[in-house]
C-alpha cells in the first residue's frame, strides 16, 4: 500500500481544539490543587511532603505553586483529604504568580493588564506564527512533547503555527529546561537575533522554576533570570495540549 | 612498573585497578564505566564498573589527599576516553597520558572551582569557562563548521563541530556541555524517595529505566512483591516502544517521508497516552518507588491488552511498509557503519551495540524484577553495523516489548496485588543498580550515608557510553548522512551530560 493511502487509514485523528473541546485535553491530570486548609500537624508541616517546595501554607491557607509542582502525586497519595488532581490542559498563565492555586490576591488585575499589553504586541500574529524552540537544559522529555505538536493528533500547522530553524523568522521563543549556565549565552544570542515583538514562553516546570533540578551549581533555577518571560506553562513535562494552550495564549487567539 | 609508581606517587591502587580490569576484560567481562568522586585536596576514589552475567561489579581505587595526577587508563582501555574527561571536569583529577583531555561536561581551567561529587561542600554556582575549550584551528583547506548548541529544529542542545581537514574525510566533534545540569551533586543530601524522582529527570525519555536502575541500587536485590515487578516491566516496555517509534519517525522524517513520519508520530502519541492512562504521567513518572511501585495500572487488564493489540497491529503494518520503501532503505543502508570489533572493544550498548554484534541485554543476562520469570529472549543481533541494522534491531525489540507487556498484564491479573512495595531497611553503604533502557543499559553507582540519605550518586546512561562512538561512524557525506546517523543512534543529550 503506498504511503498516501496508509495516511488515510485511521480516518481523522486530529483534535478540533481549540474550536471544540477535546476530551483528552479536558481529562488530562494537569495540576494538583489543595482541597482544604492547612491542618495542624505535630512537628511536620504538609510543606515537607513536597520534594520541590511547591506546597505553601500562608496563614492557614494551603496553596500549590504549579510553577514548582512536578506532579509527582505524593501529596495526593499521602493526604487525599488535602490535595487532589485537577483535570484540564489549559494550564498556561501570563504571570508567574498566576500559576499558584488557589490564586494569590491581586493576581487577576496583574494578568488583565498583561493580557492587554501582550495583545497589542501580538496583533500581527493572529493568522500565522513562527516558533523557535530553544533547549536551555531540559531533561529531554520536553522536546518530545514539543515535537508532538507536529504529529497528526495536534497538527499545529492547521492553526498556522510553524516551527522555524532561524530565530530571524521567529515570533515566539519556546524555551525548555532549567536554564543551564552553559545555555545562557546561546539563549541570549538567539533572543538577540529574534526580531521584535517577540513572545517568550517558559515551557514546563524546569523552565519556570528549575523544578527538582534546582538548586544547583549549574542551573539558574528557571529561565526568568535570563530573559523576560511572557507565558508560563506548568507540567513536568508540559503536555502537548498545555503547550498548545500556551501558544494560543501567547498569540492572543484565546483569552485564558 | 616501578617507574610508574615513582612518577605517580600514591596511585598504586589505580595500577592495580587497571590490571584487574585487564584481566576481567580478557575473561569476557565488559567495561561499563569509570566514575570519580571526591576532591583531590582531601582524597578521591576512581570506580570502574564491570558488567558480567549476573551483575555489575564496582572496582575501586583510592587516591590519597593531595594526589592530583594518575596514569591514564585510556591508552590501554580506549572506552575510558570520555569517562576520564568527565572525571577531570567534575573531580579535577588529571589522567596523565590521556590522548585528548578536552572538557566534556564542565569546561574549567586549572584552579577553577569544581563540584567534587561525593565530597563535602556544595558550590553555589559554577560557570563553564569557555576559555578552557580548545582553540579552533583554521588554515588553508581546514574548516570547522559549528552546528549548535541551538540547532535547526526541535532538538536538545548540543554542539557538533564538523572539521574538514583538506582532502581527508571530515571529522565530527561533539561538545555537549551547554546543558550540563550538575545532577550528580543535586542527588547528594536527598532521601531515596526524592532521589528516584530526580533519577527520572536525568534522561527524561527513559524516566522509567533510570528510576529502575536507581531503585535497584537502593534495594540491593531485596525481594519485591510480584505485582511490583510486573508493573515495572509493563512501564519499561512501553517506554522502549515509545522510544523506538520516536527513532523510526525521525528516520522517516530524515528521508522526507512525511506520511510515514506522521504515522509513527501517531503511534508514539498513542503509546504515551496509554502510559498516561496507566499512571497519570505520559512518561511513566512516579510509578517506580524504592521497594516497589506506587500503584497498579489505572486501566483494567483487558483494556490494556486491547490497546496493546491495536497499537501492535498498526505499527506492524507501517513498519512493513517502511521496510518496503526502496528510497528509504537506500538512505539507511551502509549509512553510519559502526564496525563490530570497535563496538565490542568499546562495549557498545543497546540497539547501537546490537546492530554491531554486541548482544548483551541486562534484562537477559542480569535479569531483575519481572524479567526473572518473564525470561525475555535475546534479540538477534545484526552485524552490518549501519543505520539499517540499528533500525532492524529496534523493530525486533518493539515486537519483544509488546510480547513482554502483554505477558506482564496477563500475569498481573492473576497475582496478588495487595502489596505493591516492600519496606526497605536502608543501611549505609555503596551499591550498584542497573536496568535496560531503550538506549541500552543504565547503571547507577550509589552510596547511602549513615543518615539514610544519598551521599554520592553517579548515573551512567547508555547515551553517555554510546555517544563517543558516534563520530567514528561517518564515512561518507557528513551533511546528508547526519540526520539518519543521529536518529539511528537514538540518544539523549540530557542523559549524556547530566
Ligand atoms: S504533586 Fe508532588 S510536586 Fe506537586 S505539590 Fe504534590 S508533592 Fe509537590
Amino acid at each position: 500500500m503506498p504511503w498516501v493511502l496508509r495516511g488515510l487509514r485511521d480516518g481523522v485523528v486530529t483534535t478540533s481544539y481549540p474550536r471544540r473541546a477535546d476530551p483528552y485535553a479536558d481529562g488530562f491530570p494537569g495540576t494538583v490543587k489543595p482541597l482544604g486548609h492547612d491542618p495542624i500537624l505535630d512537628g511536620r508541616t504538609v510543606e515537607d511532603l513536597c520534594p520541590t517546595g511547591a506546597i505553601r501554607t500562608d496563614g492557614g491557607m494551603l496553596r500549590v505553586d504549579s510553577g514548582r509542582c512536578i506532579l509527582c502525586g505524593r501529596c495526593v497519595v499521602q493526604r487525599p483529604d488535602l490535595f487532589g488532581w485537577t483535570p484540564g490542559s489549559e494550564t498556561a498563565r501570563l504571570t508567574r504568580d498566576a500559576l499558584v492555586v488557589p490564586e494569590l490576591p491581586d493576581t487577576d488585575d496583574a494578568v488583565e493588564q498583561l493580557r492587554a499589553e501582550l495583545a497589542a504586541r501580538t496583533r500581527m500574529l493572529r493568522r500565522s506564527v513562527h516558533v523557535r524552540h530553544v533547549d536551555a537544559g531540559s531533561d529531554g522529555s520536553e522536546e518530545w512533547e514539543v515535537l508532538a505538536l507536529l504529529n497528526p493528533v495536534y497538527d499545529v500547522h492547521r492553526l498556522g503555527i510553524f516551527f522555524t530553524a532561524s530565530p530571524r523568522h521567529a515570533d515566539v521563543l519556546l524555551v525548555t529546561g532549567a536554564g543551564s549556565h552553559g545555555m545562557t549565552e546561546p539563549l541570549r544570542r538567539t533572543l538577540e537575533a529574534t526580531p521584535r515583538p517577540v513572545v517568550v514562553i517558559a515551557a514546563g516546570v524546569d523552565a519556570a522554576s528549575g523544578g527538582l533540578v534546582a538548586p544547583g551549581y549549574a542551573v539558574a533555577g528557571g529561565i526568568a533570570t535570563l530573559l523576560d518571560v511572557d507565558v508560563w506553562v506548568p507540567g513536568a513535562p508540559p503536555s502537548p495540549f498545555s503547550l498548545l494552550h500556551a501558544l494560543l495564549l501567547a498569540t492572543g487567539r484565546i483569552q485564558r | 612498573m616501578s617507574v610508574s609508581v615513582l612518577r605517580w606517587p600514591g596511585t598504586e591502587q589505580v595500577t592495580a585497578l587497571a590490571e584487574e580490569l585487564d584481566q576481567r576484560i580478557a575473561g569476557g567481562q565488559r567495561f561499563a564505566a569509570l566514575l570519580g568522586r571526591g576532591n583531590p585536596a582531601t582524597g578521591t576514589v576512581l570506580s570502574a564498573l564491570v558488567a558480567h552475567d549476573g551483575g555489575v561489579t564496582p572496582l575501586s581505587a583510592q587516591l590519597p589527599a593531595g594526589v592530583t595526577h594518575y596514569p591514564s587508563l585510556t591508552p590501554q582501555l580506549p572506552a575510558a576516553f570520555w569517562y576520564e574527561r568527565l572525571i577531570h571536569d567534575l573531580v579535577g583529577l588529571v589522567p596523565d597520558g590521556h590522548p585528548r583531555l578536552d572538557p566534556l561536561v564542565l569546561p574549567h581551567r586549572e584552579g577553577g572551582e569544581l563540584p567534587h561529587p561525593g565530597a563535602a561542600g556544595r558550590p553555589a554556582r559554577i560557570e563553564p569557562d569557555e576559555r578552557a575549550l580548545p582553540v579552533e584551528v583554521h588554515g588553508p583547506g581546514l574548516f570547522t563548521i559549528p552546528h549548535g548548541p541551538v540547532r535547526s529544529g526541535v532538538f536538545e542542545s548540543v554542539e557538533y563541530l564538523v572539521e574538514t581537514p583538506g582532502e581527508d574525510i571530515p571529522h565530527v566533534r561533539i561538545r555537549p556541555h551547554a546543558k550540563h545540569r550538575g545532577l550528580q551533586k543535586r542527588f547528594e543530601g536527598l532521601d531515596v524517595d526524592d532521589g528516584v524522582l530526580l533519577a527520572e529527570r536525568v534522561e527524561g525519555v527513559a524516566s522509567v529505566a533510570h528510576a529502575l536502575a536507581f531503585a535497584h541500587a537502593v534495594e540491593r536485590r531485596a525481594p519485591l512483591p510480584q505485582a511490583a515487578g510486573l508493573v515495572r516491566a509493563l512501564h519499561a516496555e512501553c517506554e522502549r516502544i515509545a522510544n523506538h517509534l520516536d527513532v523510526l519517525g525521525k528516520l522517516a522524517d530524515a528521508a522526507g517521508l512525511a506520511v510515514a513520519a506522521a504515522r509513527f508520530g501517531l503511534h508514539k502519541e498513542r503509546v504515551l497516552r496509554l502510559v498516561g492512562a496507566l499512571c497519570g504521567s505520559r512518561f511513566g513518572r512516579g510509578v517506580v518507588v524504592p521497594g516497589g511501585v506506587s500503584g497498579l495500572p489505572r486501566l483494567p487488564a483487558d483494556a490494556v491488552s486491547n490497546e496493546l493489540d491495536r497499537l501492535q497491529r498498526g505499527i506492524d503494518g507501517d513498519v512493513r511498509a517502511l521496510c518496503d520503501t526502496p528510497s528509504f532503505l537506500d538512505r539507511v543502508r551502509t549509512t553510519g557503519p559502526l564496525a563490530p570489533d570497535l563496538a565490542a572493544a568499546h562495549g557498545a550498548l543497546g540497539p547501537v551495540g546490537r546492530g554491531s554484534g554486541c548482544a548483551d541485554d541486562a534484562r537477559v543476562t542480569r535479569p531483575y524484577d519481572a524479567y526473572r520469570w518473564l525470561a525475555p529472549p535475546l534479540v538477534p543481533v545484526r552485524r552490518a553495523g549501519d543505520a539499517q541494522a540499528r533500525m532492524q534491531v529496534r523493530i525486533a525489540e518493539i515486537e519483544t516489548s509488546f510480547h513482554l507487556a502483554h505477558h506482564a498484564v496477563g500475569d498481573l491479573a492473576d497475582c496478588d496485588t495487595d502489596t505493591l512495595a516492600t519496606e526497605l531497611e536502608l543501611s549505609a553503604g555503596r551499591s550498584v543498580g542497573w536496568a535496560e533502557a531503550p538506549q541500552g543499559e543504565v547503571v547507577y553507582l550509589l552510596e547511602i550515608g549513615a543518615d539514610g540519605r544519598i551521599c554520592y550518586c553517579a548515573p551512567r546512561s547508555a547515551s553517555l557510553h554510546n555517544l563517543v562512538l558516534f563520530p567514528a561512524t561517518f564515512v561518507g557525506d557528513i551533511l546528508t548522512d547526519f540526520p539518519f546517523n543521529e536518529a539511528s543512534f537514538g540518544l539523549s543529550i540530557a542523559g549524556v551530560v547530566m
